[in-house]
């Protein structure tokens, strides 16, 4: 990252950059006693994979979920494509463009890997009852297209030899695989992922990295991503934000947030007064 | 054939009739149960509550008239028009949405995240709430329905049976009618759960609300969604039951029937609901038929409890559940 002007930025592998998606203003938010996230700010841009890390209990996901409308921050502003975001619920958040995986993976398990996929363009669909009962017109037009789409997304990902298969029976670096592909067959404007490597193998690991790198070069899709573990992030991320104790303490490409003292400390478990 | 088996077989023909309307009444109480994990204690007075406003319209009484007598003096007490029966159920049905959505606006939207007894004990509230709210407003007399369904003995299949097998079936014309619409209504619902876009967004809320909430689906919205179906499931029966014998308190208790199916079917099964009204139908008139005369009858009251019961000490995830084990 060479300068960090209004409309972007050029990545070191060449990547365009765009302007500021979603911006988070000064957000604080406490549950009773507990201050999950204090006084952070940061901002997205068009484009990039933005990483957030930090050591178990930093507030991460707290932020995610904040700016996924699951929770509301006591104080502080949320913008989205430069307006400010009144508050909102969950359900409204998605469609406006923007979807989400969890850390600990909310898939429907009663339904087939194509169903769930398919859920993930409700959004898409505007067909009145009636035509939908009848398969006739638009009904007809937007269930061909969102199958076609769901089949797209099913290929990328490689799960096509499990497109028939009940989610609950699949083993767990599959799901969280499904659970992407329901994510991004939105065709989100940003996507938000809450650890999606956590608890897999080096091999799956791998092959979601190169998903998520993929998702990002092929649609251009923006990805704010949760990590725990230092390396995969810094191999991922254009920029990263690190928290602790519900605090930033460094923000930055990379190479930058792992020189910082702060980071280092963090991560190496430093006492803090 | 012999006589014996000729009488099974025009029981267990009533008894499938008799079933497919438990499993209609059963079908209103999965539907709220898997999206929103609530028992509706209330159902069964929706039925009355239905069957009440739609003898109300047609009768074009005027709604809340002693009310309105006792605090002006007033003595109205019908419009004087009579509303066609097709309009009137329309209209019903209008009234049933209404109050899906205030039961939602008012009541379970203060009560999200509460325990499962609690939601309970609300819909137990919501249920007398809606009792006197019936007599308020239509009045707490038995009243007649009658929306022009036949009714007695259907001759054609009387005479039909009776050339073929030397024995008539006797088979009432109002059953036949129920069990065809009850077969309509549920035949839909199923298409409807399974291929439109509410029915998949209805689906997606039964099995995770999180995962509903972030793929767009408002819960408010399939809440009042699965409420309404359930009021238009009470309505059928309420018209259906409200014809065989009028509109009355005792009609709320259709629901103790669907109880059975339940602890038969499982609670969160469609197919379960179905197939458990189905069994416990023929299994209370097949049962009465041959153990009745041994015992001295009247063992319909009982026996879809005992099958229940006997369900839930052996089989306590129903007919099509998975078995639940729990991970220590
Ligand atoms: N729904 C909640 N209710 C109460 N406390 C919460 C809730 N969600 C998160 N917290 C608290 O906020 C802090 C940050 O948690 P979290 O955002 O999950 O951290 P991370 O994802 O970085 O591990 C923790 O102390 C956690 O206990
Ligand atoms: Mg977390």
């Amino acid at each position: 990252m060479l300068d960090d002007t209004s409309d972007g930025y050029i990545t070191t592998d060449g990547r365009r950059i765009g302007g500021v998606l979603m911006e988070m203003r000064n957000i604080t938010l406490r549950f009773g006693g507990v201050v999950a996230i204090k006084d952070i700010s940061f901002d997205i841009r068009e484009g990039e994979i933005r990483a957030i890390i930090g050591p178990n209990g930093a507030g991460k996901s707290s932020m995610l979920n904040v700016i996924s409308g699951f929770y509301h921050p006591q104080e502080g502003e949320v913008l989205f494509e430069g307006k400010p975001r009144p508050p909102m619920k969950p359900y409204q958040v998605a469609r406006q463009g923007i979807a989400r995986t969890f850390q600990n993976i909310a898939l429907f398990n009663g339904m087939s890997v194509l169903d769930n996929v398919m859920t993930g363009r409700l959004t898409k669909m505007n067909a009145g009852l009636l035509a939908q009962g009848l398969w006739y017109g638009k009904a007809e037009r937007e269930e061909t297209e969102n199958r076609i789409k769901a089949e797209r997304v099913i290929d990328f990902l490689e799960i096509q030899h499990i497109r028939k298969t009940p989610v609950g029976r699949l083993p767990y670096g599959l799901k969280k695989r499904v659970e992407l592909a329901r994510a991004l067959v939105a065709e989100p404007r940003l996507l938000l992922l809450d650890e999606p490597m956590a608890g897999m193998n080096v091999e799956e690991k791998e092959d979601m990295s190169r998903f998520i790198l993929d998702v990002n070069d092929e649609f251009g899709t923006t990805i704010a991503l949760i990590e725990h573990d230092m390396g995969v992030v810094m191999d991922l991320s254009d920029r990263v934000v690190v928290m602790d104790y519900g605090k930033k303490i460094g923000d930055g490409p990379p190479d930058e947030v792992r020189a910082n003292q702060d980071v280092i400390d963090a991560y190496l478990g430093v006492a803090h007064d | 054939m012999p006589e014996q088996l000729l009488f099974a077989m025009e029981v267990t023909l009533n008894g499938l009739m008799a079933g497919v309307m438990y499993s209609l009444v059963a079908l209103g109480f999965v539907l709220i149960f898997k999206a929103s994990g609530i028992f509706n204690y209330a159902q069964g007075v929706m039925a009355l509550f239905a069957a009440l406003t739609l003898v109300g319209i047609m009768d074009g009484q005027v709604p809340f008239s002693h009310l309105i007598n006792a605090i002006f003096g007033t003595e109205v007490h019908n419009f004087g028009w009579h509303v066609p029966a097709f309009l009137a159920i329309l209209l019903t049905m209008v009234v049933m949405v209404g109050f899906a959505w205030a039961v939602n606006r008012f009541v379970l939207r203060h009560l999200v995240n509460q325990e499962p007894i609690i939601l309970f004990m609300a819909t137990i509230g919501l249920a007398y709430f809606l009792e006197g709210f019936g007599d308020l407003m239509w009045g707490s007399d038995i009243k007649k329905l009658d929306v022009g369904l036949p009714q007695g003995i259907n001759t054609a299949i009387d005479d039909v049976t009776f050339n073929l097998l030397g024995y008539g079936f006797f088979i009432d014309n109002l059953d036949i009618v129920a069990t065809v619409i009850a077969i309509i209504l549920v035949t839909l619902l199923v298409l409807f759960s399974q291929y439109t876009k509410q029915g998949r967004a209805l689906r997606a809320v039964a099995d995770d609300h999180q995962a509903a909430l972030s793929v767009g689906i408002s819960l408010n919205m399939i809440w009042v969604l699965v409420w309404s179906i359930a009021g238009f499931v009470a309505l059928v029966a309420g018209i259906m039951w409200g014809a065989k014998s009028g509109v009355q308190f005792s009609l709320s208790l259709i629901a103790l029937k669907a109880l059975p199916v339940l602890m038969l079917g499982g609670f969160t099964s469609i197919p379960g609901a179905i197939v458990g009204g189905l069994i416990i139908g023929v299994g209370e008139k097949l049962f009465e038929f041959i153990v009745g005369p041994m015992v001295g009858g009247a063992t319909e009251n009982w026996f879809a409890y005992v099958l229940a019961l006997l369900f839930l000490v052996f089989r306590p995830q129903g007919l099509f559940g998975e078995k639940i084990i729990e991970r220590v």
